[in-house]
C-alpha cells in the first residue's frame, strides 16, 4: 500500500495526486467518500485531480471527459476508454493506495512517449 | 414520435442522437452526414493530429461497444427540409421521412475567393482537410496562415513544432480581439513572437500568387498550378510554399432557406434549441441560441456546445416542447499553443475591466478575470488548468456567487 495523506488534510470537494507512475489521485467528495483513478485522462494528457468535482464524477480539466470514480466506466466523451481504479484504506488518519494490478489506459500521447515514440 | 432524423454527423449531432437513446426513444433513428466518415473529433485535426502525434483511429468518437441503433446515411448532404412532407431532401434524391428533426449540420470554413484550384492552399475544417495539409507540412518550408484567429494559431503551432517558417497574418490589429478582448488578444497573441513565429497585424490580404501554366490549358487534375506567395494590400509579398486560410466559418443552413425554419445568422433558436417549427430543433455550429445571460442569440462554435446543448434540445423535442427552457451553461473552450493551455468560459464582448487575478501574462501562466460592472462575466487562463476550473465552476454555477478568489 502507498500512503497518500492524512485524512485531515484533505478536505471534501478536494484531490490529491500521488506523483507516481502513471500518477494516482485520491478524491474526497463532497459526500465524504473516498475513491481513487488514475489521474492522467484517457482522452489526452491532463491532470484528473485538477478537474470538477461532482458528486461520485469528475469531469477532465481540459476537454470535459467525465468519469465515474466508483468505476472508471466513461460518463461522457471525448474520452472513450475508462480510468483504473484502486483501493483506499484510511488507518489511523492516514489514506493508503492498493494499487491496480491492471494495465492502465493512457492516452496515446503520453503512451506514444512512454514507449519512446513522438511526444 | 416514430422516426427521428439528425442532419449532421459530427459531434452535436451524435450527442443528439446518443441523447435520443437515453432518454427512452426507442423508435427509428436516421443520422445524416454529408462527410463518409462517422463521427470524429475534430479539435486534434489543427494539433495532435496535424502534428502526427496521433493517428485517425484516435479521432474516432465512438466506443467500439457502442450501439445507437441508427441507420446512419453518410456521404450525401441534405438540401431541403419540406415542412408539409415532414421530409428530409437528399442530394442522392432520396427523402427521409421523419416526424422529429435535430438540424446539426454546423459550420464550413469560409475560403478566399479566387483561390480554388491553387495547390497549397488550404483551410481546415474536416479530417480530408487535415489529411491533406498533414502532407503539405510534411514537405517543410514556408507556411503562411492567413487569419490570427485560433484555428490559425493551432496551425502556425504545430507547423513551428513541425520545424517549418511560420508566418501568421491577421487583417484586425490585433488577432482574438474578438473572443479574448483586445488587452488579453495582445497577451495570448504574443506566444507567436515568443517562438519566432512572425505576426503580421493589421493588413489585409489582396491576394495569392501562384505558378499559372495557363498556357497549358486546364490540367486534368483542375489544379492550376502551386501557391508561391501571399500578396498583401500594403504591396508586400510574403513567400509561402503553404498557405493556410483560417478566416473563420459560415454556418451551413442554406439548405433551410424556404423551409420556414427561421434563419438569421444560422437557425435561430430559443434557449433549449427550439426552432420556429414544431418538431425540429437546432444544435451545434449552425444553431444560434438565445443566451439568457446576456439577453441576445449567438452562434457558439465551440466543441463543448456541441457535446451538450443537444441534450436539452433532444428532450424538448420529445415532450413536443412542453419543457421549461433552462439556462445553457455559459460557452466554454480551450485552445493548445505551443505547449501552452488556454482556456476561456464566460462571454468577454459585455466586460468593462480584465484583472490578473493570479500568476503573471509574462511567464504565459496566468488566470484573469472579465468584470462587468464589478460582476464576473467571463475567466480567461493560460496554463492554469486547476485554478481554471474553480472559475469556471463558480461562474456556471451562479455568476452572482463568484468569489473574489476562488483559490
Amino acid at each position: 500500500m502507498i500512503p497518500a495523506c492524512r485524512l485531515a488534510d484533505l478536505p471534501r470537494g478536494e484531490a490529491h495526486r500521488l506523483d507516481i507512475d502513471p500518477p494516482v489521485s485520491v478524491f474526497h467528495t463532497d459526500d465524504g467518500e473516498l475513491y481513487a483513478i488514475d489521474d492522467t485522462c484517457t482522452h489526452q494528457d491532463a491532470s484528473l485531480a485538477d478537474g470538477w468535482l461532482e458528486g461520485c464524477e469528475v469531469e477532465c480539466p481540459l476537454h470535459a471527459s467525465k468519469f465515474d470514480l466508483r468505476t472508471g466506466a466513461v460518463d461522457s466523451p471525448p474520452a472513450k476508454l475508462p480510468v483504473r481504479t484502486h483501493e483506499v484504506v484510511v488507518e489511523d488518519g492516514m489514506i493508503y493506495v492498493r494499487l491496480s494490478t491492471q494495465a492502465p489506459n493512457l492516452p496515446p500521447c503520453v503512451a506514444a512517449r512512454l514507449a519512446g515514440g513522438p511526444a | 414520435m416514430r422516426t427521428v432524423a439528425v442532419v449532421g454527423a459530427s459531434l452535436a449531432g451524435l450527442s443528439a442522437a446518443r441523447s435520443l437513446r437515453k432518454r427512452g426513444y426507442d423508435g427509428r433513428l436516421v443520422v445524416i452526414g454529408d462527410e463518409l466518415h462517422r463521427p470524429y473529433d475534430r479539435p486534434p485535426l489543427s494539433k495532435e493530429f496535424l502534428a502526427g502525434a496521433i493517428g485517425e483511429a484516435d479521432l474516432a468518437l465512438e466506443r467500439d461497444d457502442e450501439d445507437l441503433r441508427a441507420e446512419w446515411v453518410l456521404g450525401t448532404r441534405a438540401t431541403g427540409l419540406d415542412r408539409t412532407e415532414r421530409a428530409i431532401r437528399l442530394a442522392d434524391g432520396r427523402d427521409i421521412r421523419a416526424d422529429g428533426v435535430v438540424i446539426a449540420t454546423g459550420a464550413a470554413a469560409r475560403r478566399l475567393p479566387g483561390t480554388e484550384g491553387l495547390a497549397g492552399v488550404h483551410v481546415l475544417r474536416t479530417l480530408d482537410d487535415a489529411r491533406a495539409l498533414r502532407d503539405d507540412l510534411a514537405r517543410g518550408g514556408r507556411l503562411v496562415v492567413i487569419g490570427g484567429g485560433f484555428i490559425g494559431a493551432e496551425v502556425a503551432a504545430t507547423g513551428y513544432g513541425l520545424g517549418l517558417d511560420v508566418t501568421v497574418i491577421e487583417a484586425a490589429p490585433t488577432p482574438l480581439a474578438g473572443p479574448l478582448g483586445e488587452t488579453m488578444g495582445g497577451i495570448v497573441s504574443a506566444l507567436h513572437a515568443d517562438h519566432g513565429v512572425r505576426l503580421l497585424c493589421g493588413v489585409a490580404v489582396k491576394g495569392l500568387s501562384g505558378d499559372e501554366r495557363s498556357e497549358m490549358g486546364v490540367p486534368p487534375d483542375g489544379v492550376w498550378g502551386r501557391v508561391d506567395a501571399v500578396l498583401l494590400e500594403d504591396g508586400r509579398s510574403i513567400p509561402a510554399d503553404t498557405v493556410v486560410v483560417g478566416v473563420g466559418a459560415r454556418p451551413c443552413v442554406d439548405w433551410l432557406e424556404g423551409s420556414g425554419v427561421a434563419l438569421d445568422n444560422g437557425v435561430k433558436c430559443g434557449s433549449d434549441g427550439r426552432t420556429s417549427l414544431a418538431g425540429v430543433v437546432a444544435v451545434g455550429d449552425c444553431a444560434s441560441w438565445y443566451d439568457p445571460r446576456t439577453g441576445a442569440h449567438r452562434r457558439v462554435e465551440h466543441w463543448t456546445g456541441a457535446m451538450e446543448r443537444p441534450d436539452a434540445a433532444v428532450a424538448t423535442l420529445l415532450a413536443h416542447g412542453a419543457t421549461q427552457p433552462g439556462v445553457p451553461r455559459p460557452p466554454y473552450f480551450w485552445s493548445d499553443q505551443y505547449g501552452v493551455k488556454i482556456q476561456f468560459v464566460g462571454h468577454a464582448a459585455g466586460a468593462d475591466s480584465v484583472t490578473v487575478e493570479e500568476g503573471a501574462t509574462d511567464d504565459r501562466s496566468f488566470l484573469a478575470v472579465y468584470r462587468r460592472a464589478g460582476e464576473p462575466v467571463a475567466v480567461l487562463g493560460m496554463n492554469q488548468p486547476r485554478l481554471f476550473t474553480r472559475w469556471r465552476k463558480q461562474l456556471t454555477a451562479d455568476p452572482r456567487r463568484f468569489p473574489r478568489s476562488a483559490a
